[in-house]
């Protein structure tokens, strides 16, 4: 190839990105997002530059979440007014967010972008990640004490949310049967796309956000969550596919896999409580939380915060905290086939009943 | 499951509308490499990754969703769920 920035494929990177790509969809089809932040280090790994691995992985990622919307759409999970909206406000976070980036990168270099990701990714994901495992928890517990589905309960944010009425700003939305002004979906927005920009995984701020500060039932926001990507996804491929930087055979390939995954996961969805939803997303943010702790020494060391460490325990590290985030996505793979083939045991055994 | 028609021949229709278009994007991948390349003093080009996109979105979504249907993994009927 005459251009380095673009590798040339063969069978061994073909497959591995088709496999992650399957495993995210899937993911991506139950909780709205997933899978961007293995497929950037796979694509990494495999020899892709750093900015066409984040651009083909953003091509790939608005095509899917268009198609995972659909079909979620069709089974009444999707609020597109809220969707576009926050979208639209994501799209900014998520400009915004690069610029912060850059700022960072200028100022501190790479390094310093490292460790700023790796801050926010331990904040974020500790902070909510166990909220939402705890949450799942509860319901769980409910669940199996009261015999039935823990009832979808509007946390005591979401009703004043709901409850303040700003004129000129109010909406109504589905999900939340309520009307709600948009200058509190505002910073919503832009935080997911702030977060995207940083983590590549912007739904793990914008799926709680809906349920606990608007006041969404998990499979709606999960759903919702789609939408946001999509809108999010088309703003930055234009913006990197300017720049000539989408490799649209790599973006197709990662499409070809995660298609086929996103439409178990959106099936899925139709067979799980709340409770599942939550327990998912919960569980992969706290594991994802985890594989930070392996690169973090690395970025101490290079920053001369710590002694030095040698290059080849930097990269056994890192090696690590890649395998990680794969375990991560795969135990959200395992719990959403194993969630969906009971539910499909049970639906059968109901209708033979 | 069973009760249900499987959609044995969109399945096979869209999947291989989807291979066709996959060998194609294959067959000519120094052509969209030379593409991306040129987008810096073409602007307009910026329209091919986003637009081909879409087209396989198309295809490959409705096959892969046919395809699974074919397999017996359907969504449970609304109001069912959550048992």
């Amino acid at each position: 190839m005459e251009n380095s920035l673009f590798i040339d494929l063969n069978l061994y990177n073909t497959l591995a990105l088709f496999v992650v790509g399957f495993i995210g969809g899937m993911v991506s089809g139950f909780i709205g997002s997933g899978g961007a932040f293995v497929l950037t280090p796979a694509m990494m790994t495999l020899g892709v530059p750093g900015i066409v691995a984040v651009a083909s992985n953003i091509c790939h990622k608005f095509p899917k979440s268009l198609v995972g919307a659909m079909k979620r759409h069709k089974y009444g999970q999707v609020d597109v007014k809220l969707g576009i909206i926050m979208g639209i406000f994501a799209e900014l976070g998520v400009i915004h967010g690069k610029h912060v980036m850059t700022d960072i990168k200028t100022e501190y270099g790479d390094v310093g972008t490292s460790l700023y990701v790796s801050v926010v990714f331990v904040i974020v994901l500790a902070v909510v990640g166990s909220f939402v495992l705890r949450d799942a928890v509860r319901m769980f517990r409910q669940e199996k004490t009261g015999g039935m589905e823990a009832p979808h309960e509007v946390t005591k944010l979401a009703r004043w949310v709901q409850s303040i009425h700003i004129p000129g700003t109010m909406m109504y939305f589905d999900s939340l049967k309520a009307r709600v002004s948009v200058l509190f979906i505002v910073p919503l927005g832009f935080a997911t796309g702030m977060l995207a920009a940083t983590i590549a995984v912007g739904g793990f701020v914008g799926v709680p956000a809906m349920i606990y500060v608007l006041g969404a039932p998990a499979l709606m926001a999960s759903a919702t969550e789609l939408v946001i990507a999509f809108v999010m996804g088309v703003g930055g491929t234009i913006l990197y596919s300017l720049d000539g930087v989408v490799d649209i055979r790599l973006a197709m390939i990662i499409l070809a896999g995660s298609l086929f995954g996103i439409q178990i996961g959106a099936i899925g969805t139709t067979y799980v409580r709340d409770s599942v939803v939550k327990f998912v997303m919960g569980l992969i943010m706290v594991i994802v939380l985890f594989s930070r702790f392996f690169y973090i020494p690395g970025y101490l060391s290079k920053l001369g915060l710590i002694a030095p460490m040698e290059k080849y325990t930097i990269d056994t590290l890192n090696l690590l905290g890649d395998g990680t985030l794969m375990v991560a996505l795969t135990t959200g793979g395992v719990t959403i086939i194993v969630s969906l083939i009971k539910g499909m045991a049970a639906h059968r055994l109901a209708q033979k009943a | 499951m069973s009760q249900h028609k499987r959609p044995i021949t969109a399945t096979l229709l869209y999947g291989t509308a989807s291979i066709v278009l996959y060998i194609l994007l294959l067959q000519n991948s120094d052509l969209f490499v030379e593409w991306a390349q040129k987008t810096k003093e073409q602007k307009s080009l910026f329209l091919i990754p986003v637009a081909v996109a879409f087209v396989f979105s198309y295809f490959h979504g409705a096959f892969t969703s046919h395809f699974w249907e074919s397999m017996g993994l359907r969504a449970a009927k609304s109001g069912d769920k959550k048992k």
